[in-house]
């Protein structure tokens, strides 16, 4: 029984992190989006250059072959500190949707360029979640028809990982379709509404008649999105307790008032046990396929609703200036409200948790 | 990460499956109260010499004389839990580790063996009207006497102190020391001329508490534990090991369970209430924290076995333990509506009115052992770092 990191993971999570602190500070994030970019080559070539990029992808094909827990370790990182960079579509989705469902072929051609870092792969499924306005994809002979929107780093992408109405899975390219960027909260990333019209497209052969890719690739998705939260949370708990210690009005600092001292402690109340949460979520995937589902909504579920207490509370700990563009604190909050909605706001996700252990 | 248990520990775990098989029903009821009478003196004597309690309290003082394992400890805990049946006790899980620590071996032989025999029964004696959170500005005192102290003062929220044979007391012996340097731990019988327990009725209708009083109460001398004025250092002792054991995720677990299984059986119209989408959201969201309370408690777990200090996870096992429980409960209540308003006995009423009982102790168990106030404080001080409120002390008189 050993419920907790390995050394490799200990040192993985200490490389990724020190690089992303170095590379990512908030000044390079605001710079960056401000202009935009979603997608900061720089930093994406220094994660591909640490393995990140292609963390799930086997090492004979140009990958470091690690699991579910490694990725989580690296999307709570890149959470952290708002990383401006595709990483849950393009770097696990869609490995997880060619590991399973890709043929030889699809394999080898996509999944050394994504753990290069060539190719970017977009991935829109939000309509098996909670279909919205007229979206959904059919298929007809080698092409498809239809609206996907919400479509994860789609602006970025080369390539686009896309489902039909059967959950069969296609990569279609993104010069292919019409594009449209969605403006959404989170500057960081970017969601795109693609609409395809008799597009050509490659279907995985391992998803003909088979909706176990989709949900793998959805389960995979929810616990990294879980992970961006908790590390995006966390980031944010660690400025408030830094303010609280150092911000002073009668003749105190505000950290030594209860009022405050409090919101601290029950932001890392409810947040530590979250951590347990995802590495087991992440965990399970391979180790206990079983509980994978149930295990992925929770985590999802969970980690939005503790996320948004601590964006909520860790602002108000700052008073007006936790309100301010000067702080940039809102780059975390709104990174949370991003994850939170992905891939399934909480009811939906905790609806597919009831129907995961059978009680409807 | 690896849930795996070796083969040492899957081989121990069936063991006490086997024994639990076998001897159930031989166990009191899991709900009943005290560890006094005769059938719960009769399991926890055939618990320790199985060695599923006392588990580590050495032999010579009347335990099963194990070496510290915790994940034989653990064990033990989940396959009594998950068989429902009433587990042992170490005595008093608060007092024998404390004698064992820090008493002269001639207490050792006095107060351990018949404590974990369930033959001398304990209460707490720490908290008074005036020094509750504040527990280091307590009143109570005793002063010297030839070979006694003599103390005079009165204690509250004293569990059990109806039925105990042994008071363990925190005394104010050294009044114009700092206040936390000024206390002494005393042990003493509940016999004591001078002392009249007053039973404190709660919201439950029962009484589990009681003030107690103590009037020129004589108590020989070396009938203290650790040196005068180090009382302060003792009772820490004292609580960290009630703390443990207070929100415990076993128990949490199995409360949830409980709880599927009465929103499966209970229908309003006919309709079973999980499939009641709104109250079926608010189950989840419960399982949620629930089981992100679970794996805390198996991090926590891992650091202990490998003997480091697992901080923050630890330091809200407590606040958030003792909440989700309590949160668990008036899921179960409001699943039950009107039912749930049913109290002591009844035709209707559901779980022998358990979630009833549990929706008011739950709630004590959050005052108790430490407010959830003074659980953010010291998760906001030890754990974050944040610094103390400055300190109005009133003079001790």
């Amino acid at each position: 029984m050993d419920f907790g990191l390995t050394e490799e993971q200990l040192m993985l999570q200490e490389s990724i992190g020190g690089y992303l602190r170095s590379a990512c500070p908030l000044d390079s994030v605001r710079e960056a989006t401000e202009v935009g970019s979603t997608h900061v080559p720089k930093i994406a070539a220094g994660l591909a250059e640490l393995g990140a990029v292609g963390i799930l992808i086997p090492e004979e094909l140009g990958g470091v072959g690690m699991g579910f827990l490694e990725a989580a370790l690296i999307s709570e990182a890149l959470g952290s500190v708002i990383a401006p960079v595709s990483f849950v579509a393009s770097s696990v989705m869609a490995p997880v949707a060619l590991l399973g469902a890709g043929s030889q072929e699809q394999r080898e051609t996509w999944l050394p360029r994504i753990a290069s870092g060539e190719v970017i792969i977009g991935v829109g499924i939000s309509e098996h979640i909670s279909r919205r306005e007229t979206d959904g994809i059919f298929a007809d002979d080698d092409t498809l028809t239809g609206k996907a929107m919400f479509v994860l780093d789609g602006m970025d992408a080369d390539t686009l990982l896309v489902a039909d109405n059967e959950a069969q899975l296609y990569l279609v390219q993104a010069s292919d379709v019409t594009r449209n960027k969605l403006k959404t909260i989170d500057r960081t990333r970017s969601v795109a509404e693609i609409i395809l019209d008799q597009t050509s497209a490659e279907i995985l052969p391992g998803s003909v008649n088979n909706r176990k890719h989709l949900k793998d690739m959805v389960n995979a998705g929810r616990v990294m999105l879980a992970a961006d939260t908790l590390g995006a949370a966390g980031t944010m708990l660690e400025q408030a307790i830094e303010y609280a210690k150092e911000r002073r009005q009668f003749n105190r600092v505000i950290g030594s008032f209860q009022a405050v001292k409090h919101m601290c402690s029950e932001m890392a109340a409810d947040l530590e046990p979250c951590r347990s949460l995802v590495w087991y979520a992440a965990h399970a995937i391979r180790a206990i396929p079983d509980e994978a589902t149930l295990m992925a909504c929770h985590a999802k579920a969970h980690l939005a609703e503790t996320g948004r207490f601590v964006a909520r509370k860790a602002t108000e700990v700052h008073g007006g200036m936790g309100f301010t563009d000067l702080l940039g604190l809102h780059y975390w909050f709104k990174r949370i409200g991003f994850d939170r909605q992905l891939l399934g706001a909480p009811e939906v996700v905790r609806e597919e948790a009831a129907v995961a252990q059978g009680w409807i | 990460m690896d849930l795996a248990y070796s083969p040492e520990y899957e081989q121990y775990r069936m063991e006490v499956r086997q024994f639990l098989d076998t001897n159930k029903d031989q166990s009191p009821p899991l709900y009943g109260r005290g560890n006094g009478d005769g059938k719960a003196r009769d399991w926890q004597k055939l618990l320790i010499e199985n060695g599923y309690a006392a588990r580590t309290i050495p032999k010579e003082y009347g335990g099963f004389g194990g070496e510290p394992d915790i994940l034989k400890s653990h064990i033990i805990a989940e396959e009594f839990a998950s068989a429902a049946v009433r587990p042992g006790h170490s005595g008093d899980n608060r007092l024998v580790p404390t004698v064992l620590e820090l008493g002269t071996e001639e207490q050792r032989q006095w107060l351990v063996p018949p404590t974990v025999r369930g033959d001398m029964i304990w209460c707490q004696g720490y908290s008074e009207p005036g020094s509750g959170s504040d527990l280091a500005s307590l009143s109570t005192r005793a002063v010297i006497d030839g070979d006694d102290f003599v103390i005079n003062g009165q204690k509250i929220w004293t569990s059990g102190a109806q039925h105990a044979d042994m008071i363990f007391c925190l005394v104010r012996t050294e009044p114009d020391a700092p206040k936390h340097q000024g206390i002494s731990y005393l042990v003493f019988s509940m016999d004591t001329p001078g002392i009249e327990v007053r039973p404190l009725v709660t919201m439950t209708g029962e009484a589990t508490f009681n003030e107690v009083f103590f009037t020129d109460v004589r108590v020989p001398k070396h009938q203290i534990i650790g040196n005068r004025g180090e009382g302060w250092f003792v009772a820490n002792n004292t609580l960290k090991h009630e703390r443990e054991g207070l929100g415990d995720p076993n128990q949490a677990e199995n409360r949830f369970r409980e709880i599927v299984d009465l929103m499966q059986r209970e229908t309003i119209d006919s309709n079973r209430l999980i499939d009641n989408p709104t109250y079926r959201d608010r189950l989840l969201s419960l399982q949620g924290r629930m089981l992100a309370m679970k794996f805390n408690g198996m991090r926590v777990l891992t650091s202990q076995i490998k003997k480091e200090e697992p901080g923050l996870p630890r330091w809200i096992i407590k606040l958030q333990g003792c909440e989700l429980n309590h949160q668990m409960a008036a899921m179960a209540i409001d699943s039950m509506g009107e039912l749930g308003i049913l109290y002591d006995d009844g035709p209707y009423l559901r779980d022998q009115g358990r979630w009833q009982q549990r929706y008011m102790m739950d709630l004590g168990l959050i005052i108790g052992g430490g407010t959830a106030q003074i659980q953010k404080n010291m998760i906001g001080e030890r754990a974050l770092g944040l610094p103390k409120e400055p300190k109005f002390e009133k003079p001790l008189n």
